[in-house]
């Protein structure tokens, strides 16, 4: 039983570039995406969308599509009007918050385009498809309230049976809470020989995009109800269809298989899952529903879309005094999962890393005839930190010193920590300076600056612009003391268990919910080093209730430093239950026993045992001490105790074409402190990724709608979405300030690229463009809005207009010839 | 999304590629490689009874020599174009023009006839076709007729084909040494252009003998910027000589205004890059 023999020096797998081990799976299409699966006499649906954004409805005649071939039924919201319950809104933000009901069917009126009318049931896809196109509704257009600003001055009601389409407001004011002084003290005094910078801006509305569209199968046939679907969130989606379905919870199985990403896009409750459990329970037969891709990019939850007033204050020399917030939210036609609560998420981090004394946020929630919108990447703080590293730079300008300086002025020095900030918060660790320096370095800021000089002042046609934006976000959502404190209607603890398995292989079970996040492969390292089991012998198990009973998903930048956490807190426990057996093995006593590398050593001598021999003694359980239980399967759920604060410095070099308003991206070097890394290869993964998609909402996406309501970017030839063609390499470095509020010393990092990028990009547009007298550009910056504020002094618009709401027609085939080649370009 | 039901027909020849289609009349659609019509069905814009796919019909594949001109059989791919010697030597424009379209899965599933023919002004092939003075051979029932490329594009997606026509071969004269670009102006790589500018010059010493300018996606029609050649005929291959006459490249013209750019703006482009096509076309 005992082994003396040496056990070679295992390197740490924490720290190691592992290649992601469900990748070979994923690549190779040995996948279970949820429209993969097939089950025996499964029906499939289709969907009738309104075309309308705001309408009644004022007949709908269904009989055709019933006796379409293979069409098993159709329902339409008067069908199951008693029977669906609301969609539910988990996050009501204020106690007097104003939301309309928000069924899964529409029953006599409809708020938004694409919202569903009715379903179809058939026996197959094409059936249901080509029946759908024979329901016939009738409908009567009502007045849209589509523009954000419009909206909030109640010109026209989304639902006029509110009497308004505000929604909600919710302030935070530093003098009333104790964390700063009175705001509008600090805006008085730097009104008279301050600096006081006014600016508004704006946040465009995006489409999360992810690239498997939203599909669900639902089989009723069994004694619990199973529900595949492609979410994020199974556990959350179980609650809360048990809660509204009437449903026992303990009837409901939700599985999420693979799931090609999210991005928040899929953090939701959707209409789309309860249809498909309606149906599903009506006909008694497993059903079906994917969505094609423009109704995800239509009816699938869309994000951002604010309108920001700001005001900042600071003395003369540049230092920050005061930052109001007033911000215009655009909630779409309904309230979903957490929609009233995303920007309110921003709340604590307009703030960012700076020292002002005095803050004051305010948020206006506005109804209008739109998609609702709820999480996109970032989620709240995306918007907060593009404003801040606006105004810093606007700041920079006015004081006239370089946007790094102006910054390190008023950023929390590194000595400073842990610090209070004025919107509450406790930053428990971080080191801005550092970041800083080595950004400058890695990106040859200097150098930069020189050629700009140069390119101005020999009046190139090609000006340099350089972006900053020195970031910081919270994330590792959630304590959930602060999350009762705002009103959410969850914890924001996360589980995880370890099981044991007599053959030396190892089970981990997590509550948190990859969807390509490779957790797969992060745990593993991570419970390879805490077990010192073998990376391949362990298996990571998630996203079906059955197996994972308990948890709360991934979203937020959580799952590595809340369930990482609850993780290792589980490994820990495996380890106490098995140093007793460990001693009564070695016929030592506990107290002389060290564990290292999965082995149990008695101190000072060779003699020790491995856990996997534990593992099997207690699957054995011959021999056994005295009341122990035959068992090393532990569990541990874990609610932070404060959120996780990465930060870093982005610096973005852009080429701007004054001729054509055309950018071109040169550089783009960051440096992100996220704590301790478990795998540099998939962190560098989620900063690309993310550098891209918020490099994205300042140039390229923007989902507009025309002036009856309809999504004009409906398709990827107009929702430009880019390509790897489109970016450069980018340069990423880190620093590391390991995070002191967890065991691993980790910070989050999925959203960190995409929070931190958007304002590098679009200060980098204003810079180029500040001897042109430019001093905003509106998002995305469109080569047509970078040319008009070039040639705004000239007498054109200026960077700030809307572009024309119409898409260019490759596929209209009402204006097309009667027998052209319908072929490629 | 799933394409309404239809009949499928994927004739061999030609002769019976028009037999079935003046069988089918305007209930039937031509797939030329599919890049447009696919998207069109599967979004249930267009619901025809009967698809005839011309993708096995051998003939009308490949380039050849036609003496003073290059041939370019409808069915061939962009690909196919794109890697043609015989294009490449005579008729450079449409080499580069090829290059910049769509991305590289278009560009083998996609056809240099089903293209043209679909007549998307925002098409890539339209303004250098134009500009090369290419011409377009259609068949039906009572025969062959060839057309001009101005007379070809009629309207928005409309072109000189009768319903009961297809289009076979596009006749390019031979610009051979002539310099060539195609300047195409995009927000990202995989998009259709805002506007683009084809541009050939045969220059004589410093000195631009000839110009061919063709402009994608300044009007529902591809354009040929004909004051623009003639105010470059004579002149210095220099940016100074070029850019005026470029400024006429947007006279006339009445390009569309969407997400990506107004009227004016087009209009500001067109002269923008015909100029840089002009001078990269001249070597300049």
């Amino acid at each position: 039983m005992t082994v003396t023999e040496d056990r070679p020096s295992v390197e740490p797998e924490i720290g190691q570039a592992r290649k992601r081990k469900e990748d070979y799976r994923l690549i190779t299409g040995r996948t279970r995406w949820t429209d993969n699966i097939v089950l025996p006499g499964m029906l499939h649906l289709a969907m009738v969308r309104s075309p309308f954004a705001h309408a009644t409805i004022t007949a709908i005649d269904a009989s055709e599509a019933r006796n379409a071939p293979n069409v098993v039924a159709v329902l339409t919201g008067a069908d199951v009007a008693e029977v669906q319950g609301p969609l539910p809104c988990a996050w009501p933000i204020t106690e007097d918050q104003k939301a309309p009901v928000h069924p899964a069917i529409a029953v006599d009126r409809v708020a938004f385009a694409g919202e569903v009318v009715a379903v179809v049931i058939a026996r197959s896809a094409v059936a249901a498809r080509d029946a759908a196109e024979l329901v016939d509704v009738d409908y009567e257009d009502l007045p849209a309230a589509l523009d954000l600003k419009d909206a909030a001055a109640d010109t026209t009601l989304a639902h006029p049976d509110l009497g308004t389409n505000t929604s909600a407001t919710w302030i935070f004011d530093s003098a009333e809470a104790g964390t700063g002084s009175p705001v509008e003290d600090a805006i008085s005094t730097a009104r008279d020989g301050g600096i006081l910078l006014e600016r508004e801006y704006r946040q465009q509305r995006l489409i999360p995009a992810f690239m498997e569209p939203r599909s669900t199968v639902v089989d009723p046939t069994g004694e619990q109800i199973t529900m595949w679907s492609a979410t994020q969130v199974p556990h959350i989606l179980k609650i809360m269809l048990a809660m509204t379905q009437g449903i026992p919870e303990s009837k409901l199985r939700v599985i999420a298989p693979d799931v090609g990403g999210g991005f928040g896009g899929k953090l939701q409750v959707t209409p789309e899952e309860v249809i498909t459990l309606m149906a599903a329970r009506r006909t008694g037969k497993p059903c079906k529903y994917t969505e094609t891709r423009s109704e995800s990019l239509m009816a699938g939850h869309h994000g951002r879309d604010q309108w920001q007033k700001l005001t900042l204050a600071a003395t003369a020399d540049g230092t920050v005094t005061g930052l109001k917030v007033e911000l215009l939210a655009d909630m779409g036609a309904y309230l979903g999962l957490v929609t009233p609560g995303i920007p309110i998420l921003g709340a604590f981090m307009f703030n960012a890393i700076y020292k002002f004394p005095a803050y004051h946020f305010s948020c206006t929630n506005i109804f209008t005839n739109k998609t609702w919108t709820d999480a996109y990447r970032g989620a709240g703080r995306p918007e907060a930190t593009f404003a801040i590293e606006r105004l810093m730079d606007e700041l920079a300008h006015e004081v006239g010193v370089d946007p790094l300086a102006i910054r390190e002025k008023n950023w929390i020095k590194h000595e400073e920590f842990p610090f209070a900030t004025v919107a509450g918060l406790e930053y428990d660790s971080g080191n801005y300076e550092a970041a800083t320096a080595k950004a400058r370095e890695l990106f040859g800021y200097d150098e930069l600056r020189a050629e700009q000089k140069r390119r101005r002042e020999s009046g190139d046609p090609v000006q340099l612009g350089i972006g900053v934006s020195t970031f910081t976000e919270m994330c590792g959502l959630a304590p959930s003391r602060v999350l009762g404190s705002l009103n959410y209607g969850a914890g924001g603890w996360e589980h995880a268990s370890v099981r044991m398995l007599p053959t030396g292989k190892v089970e981990v079970i997590t509550g948190t919910s990859a969807h390509g996040q490779g957790h797969a492969t992060a745990f593993s390292q991570i419970i390879a080093d805490r077990l010192g089991v073998a990376f391949d012998d362990i298996e990571v198990l998630h996203g079906d209730t059955q197996v994972s009973h308990k948890g709360l998903d991934t979203y937020g930048s959580r799952s590595l430093v809340v369930g990482g956490e609850a993780l290792v807190r589980a490994a820990d426990k495996v380890i106490e239950r098995a140093r007793p057996i460990a001693a009564h093995m070695l016929e030592a006593s506990a107290d002389d026993l060290d564990f290292e590398a999965g082995r149990f050593s008695v101190r000072g001598t060779d003699q020790g045992v491995a856990m996997a021999e534990i593992a099997l003694a207690v699957f054995a359980a011959h021999d056994l001490p005295d009341g122990v239980e035959p068992s090393l399967d532990a569990e541990a759920t874990y609610d932070p105790v404060n959120f996780n604060y990465p930060h870093g410095t982005h610096l973005c070099a852009l080429e701007i074409d004054t001729e054509t308003g055309g950018v071109r991206m040169r550089k783009y070097a960051c440096v992100d402190d996220i704590g301790n890394v478990i795998n540099p290869l998939i962190v560098a993964g989620q900063v690309h990724g993310g550098l891209v998609q918020g490099i994205a909402q300042a140039l390229w996406e923007e989902a507009v709608h025309d002036d009856a309501g309809t999504l004009v970017s409906a398709s990827f030839v107009d929702y430009l979405v880019p390509t790897a063609a489109d970016t450069i390499s980018f340069d990423i470095e880190h620093t590391t300030t390991p995070a002191l509020t967890n065991s691993l010393g980790t910070k989050g990092v999925g959203e960190a690229g995409t929070i931190a990028s958007t304002p590098a990009v679009v200060n980098a547009v204003v810079d180029a463009l500040r001897p042109f007298g430019v001093s905003d550009v509106r998002m995305p910056c469109t080569p047509e809005r970078i040319w008009k504020a070039i040639h705004a002094r000239d007498g054109a618009d200026d960077g700030g207009g809307a572009t024309a709401e119409a898409a260019m027609p490759h596929f209209d085939e009402d204006q097309a010839g009667a027998n052209d080649e319908g072929a490629g370009r | 999304m799933i394409p309404a039901q239809f009949e499928y027909a994927a004739p061999t020849t030609v002769e019976e590629a028009v037999r079935l289609l003046a069988e089918a009349g305007d209930e039937a659609k031509i797939l030329a490689g599919g890049q447009s019509l696919l998207p069109v069905l599967r979004m249930r814009l267009n619901a025809p009874e009967m698809v005839i796919d011309l993708g096995r019909i051998e003939a009308l594949r490949g380039v050849r020599d036609d003496g003073d001109a290059i041939v370019v059989g409808a069915m061939t791919t962009h690909a196919d174009v794109h890697a043609d010697p015989l294009v490449r030597e005579h008729a450079a424009l449409v080499t580069e023009a090829v290059s910049h379209l769509a991305d590289p899965q278009v560009r083998h599933r996609g056809t240099f006839g089903g293209a043209l023919a679909h007549a998307d002004p925002a098409g890539d092939l339209g303004a250098p076709a134009l500009a090369l003075g290419a011409t377009f051979t259609m068949v039906g029932p009572h025969g062959s007729r060839t057309v001009e490329g101005e007379d070809f594009f009629e309207d928005l997606f409309t072109t000189a084909l009768a319903e009961d026509e297809i289009l076979t071969e596009i006749r390019i004269p031979k610009h051979t040494g002539w310099g060539a670009h195609y300047e195409k102006f995009v927000r990202v790589a995989h998009q259709w252009p805002i506007v683009a500018v084809a541009a050939a010059v045969r220059a004589e010493g410093g000195t631009i003998a000839e110009a061919r300018v063709g402009l994608t996606n300044m009007g529902s029609v591809p354009l040929r910027a004909r004051a623009v050649e003639d105010a470059l005929v004579g002149k210095p291959a220099t940016a100074e000589a070029v850019a005026e006459a470029a400024a006429l490249a947007a006279d006339g013209t009445q390009p569309p205004s969407d997400l990506n750019g107004d009227a004016d703006y087009r209009r500001h482009l067109a002269t923008v890059l015909t100029r840089r096509a002009v001078l990269a076309a001249a070597g300049a």
